[in-house]
């Protein structure tokens, strides 16, 4: 299984060359009577840092994953990789000439092999030059070096999917794919796995399609999105401007939140509290050892006000308007979108308290923040 | 109880007879098996069907056919004999063709269950991890199905012992080319000589005893390690 050479291009999109991912699927599944889906995709993704594909189940964000690592042949399709091209109307790469790795939902670690047995695996089919240094600094930063010697059936599964996360970062990819590494596990395990994954970040410099339904997760890892709904993608782009739109389901009722990007600018010892200054204004928050963080400040915990009011307990009260309104799924709630400088912020409110203030787009409102959580 | 030089002869035939085809079976069938394991396509049903077909043929129908086919007209004849190998019956490899055909079930679905129970997903990690199609044969397929492996050889060659109307449609009774044990203890039967007859088939009881012993002990201890993948 060779890729055809790559002749004539008769793709209708011209190749960008350069950085970044384009992908471009058309993938019919099942067209019986009672269930069909089709997967029509047409993307371009940044080629580095963390990209989530978000979607409710069923939307199509594994057949999507699976189109990139080859393992699913769409009729037409159009795939470029950091200059490279896997897939055209002439070329279809199959997966193992693919530079990728590919994490599981389930780890997938060869059961007849041990743990460094399944590492080897890796580092033996790895095209690049040996490079001696990079087994210990996988092993260090997804911390198995305890348990190189046991067989998978041994682990846990937390365990099993670190194990499958290094397997997969030894095999040197240009780009890594994660299907929900973290959906087979329960809440303490993924709370075990996800600073592994934020070191992963921090220490390899790969691109990532990270596949979830937990907005937990991309808020926390994410630095793009690509939101898929029954096949098709209704809104991609940077992970705070996704954040703050209110159109999208990234998070029903209580769950929704915008995201803002912060520096420390200043701690206050006293009161261990720190000022943190994003596009457009100031926050007071608990005090954290980072230096810049990224927060989320959830659309319940957002009220809004005509007149600054300086006899509350809330800290935190910032200056900006309404850019929209847009009715909540719950009749008794609307969702307010308020543009503060360059940033967004998501309020929800009840209608009522929505006519009481008579907030129209374009209002100036006292913004009120209970209170922000610092994700990462 | 002693052997003769006779008895021996046919032991020594029995056992080489089994392990040509069970190492025969073995090239042939693991495509097949790999193929039925994998496959989407119509044809699986009606090759299922085929292969299966000697566990419920009786050995004198198979035989039957399979002399006419390999005879001087039939089409196994007519090639054999345009390659200047003469016709196939009453010949040792006439027998091995013959057993192959009986015993084919008997490695086939071993080898089948064994793949169909690995599954898509291992084959898919090796391949993200850059192995491609004949590596992960040899790197997963076979590490992983080896208990169905395992079973496919103990089975073919047991089996191929074990047969005896197939044998004598297609091989008869002619020394150190076709009197496999199985015919030897007819033809001592049909002369009287109980005392050999005993002696012979004390060895095939035996001889058939470890053969499952063997197996279930093998199954056993794979069952309790958990060959079984994805859990």
């Amino acid at each position: 299984m060779v890729a055809k050479a790559d002749k004539i291009d008769i793709s209708d999109k011209p190749v960008t060359s350069g950085q970044g991912i384009q992908a471009r699927f058309q993938l019919g599944y099942g067209q019986t009577a009672t269930s069909s889906f089709v997967l029509d995709i047409d993307i371009t993704i940044p080629g580095q840092g963390i990209t989530a594909i978000f979607g409710e189940s069923g939307s199509g964000k594994t057949s999507l994953l699976r189109c990139v690592a080859g393992l699913e042949k769409t009729a037409s399709g159009c795939l470029n990789v950091n200059g490279e091209r896997w897939q055209s109307a002439a070329v279809f790469v199959p997966t193992h000439k693919r530079s990728l790795g590919y994490v599981f939902q389930e780890a997938s670690l060869f059961e007849h092999l041990t743990a460094m047995g399944n590492l080897r695996y890796a580092i033996k089919r790895n095209n690049q030059a040996a490079n001696p240094v990079l087994l210990e600094q996988v092993i260090n930063v997804m911390g198995v070096e305890g348990i190189l010697k046991q067989f998978p059936q041994q682990l846990s599964g937390g365990e099993r999917q670190r194990v499958a996360i290094a397997r997969a970062l030894l095999s040197e990819p240009k780009l890594l794919l994660m299907d929900e590494p973290l959906a087979s596990l329960d809440t303490a395990r993924k709370l075990e796995i996800l600073p592994y994954l934020e070191r992963l970040r921090s220490s390899f410099n790969i691109p990532i399609l990270y596949v979830s339904h937990a907005v937990d997760e991309i808020v926390r890892l994410a630095d793009h999105a690509v939101v898929m709904q029954q096949g098709k993608v209704i809104g991609q782009g940077g992970i705070t401007q996704l954040f703050s739109r209110a159109d999208l389901p990234l998070g029903v009722g209580n769950e929704l939140g915008a995201i803002l990007e912060c520096k420390v600018m200043e701690r206050d010892k006293q009161w261990h509290l720190m000022r943190v200054a994003f596009n457009g204004g100031e926050l007071w928050l608990p005090n954290v050892e980072n230096n810049t963080q990224r927060i989320r400040v959830l659309a319940s915990d957002v009220s809004l006000t005509l007149t600054p009011h300086t006899d509350s307990s809330i800290l935190n009260v910032l200056s900006g308007e309404v850019e929209d309104i847009i009715n909540d799924k719950d009749p008794a709630m609307s969702l307010i979108r308020l543009k503060i400088g360059e940033s967004y912020l998501l309020a929800r409110l009840t209608q009522k308290s929505l006519q009481k203030l008579a907030l129209t787009s374009g209002k100036s409102v006292w913004i009120q923040i209970k209170s922000a959580a610092i994700v990462r | 109880m002693s052997l003769s030089d006779g008895d021996m002869a046919t032991i020594w035939l029995t056992l080489r007879l089994a392990t040509t085809v069970t190492i025969l079976l073995l090239i042939f069938a693991t495509p097949v098996g790999w193929w039925l394991a994998r496959t989407k396509s119509w044809f699986k049903g009606p090759l299922s069907a085929i292969v299966a077909l000697p566990l419920v043929l009786p050995p004198t129908v198979l035989g039957f056919y399979l002399l006419l086919a390999m005879g001087p007209n039939g089409a196994i004849g007519q090639f054999t004999q345009a390659l200047g190998l003469g016709t196939l019956p009453f010949t040792f490899w006439g027998l091995v063709v013959a057993s192959m055909v009986y015993s084919l079930p008997f490695v086939v679905q071993p080898i089948q269950n064994s793949i169909e129970a690995i599954g898509n997903r291992p084959l898919e990690a090796a391949a993200t991890l850059g192995a491609g199609p004949i590596d992960r044969f040899f790197t997963v397929v076979l590490p992983l199905a080896k208990p169905g492996f395992m079973t496919a050889t103990i089975l073919g060659f047991a089996h191929t012992v074990g047969e005896f109307g197939i044998v004598l449609m297609i091989g008869g009774s002619i020394p150190g080319e076709t009197r496999v044990v199985s015919v030897q203890i007819y033809d001592h039967v049909e002369s009287l000589e109980y005392v050999q007859a005993h002696a012979l088939s004390g060895v095939m009881i035996v001889f058939s005893f470890v053969v499952l012993l063997l197996l279930y002990t093998f199954q056993r201890k794979n069952k309790a390690v958990g060959m079984t993948y994805g859990s």
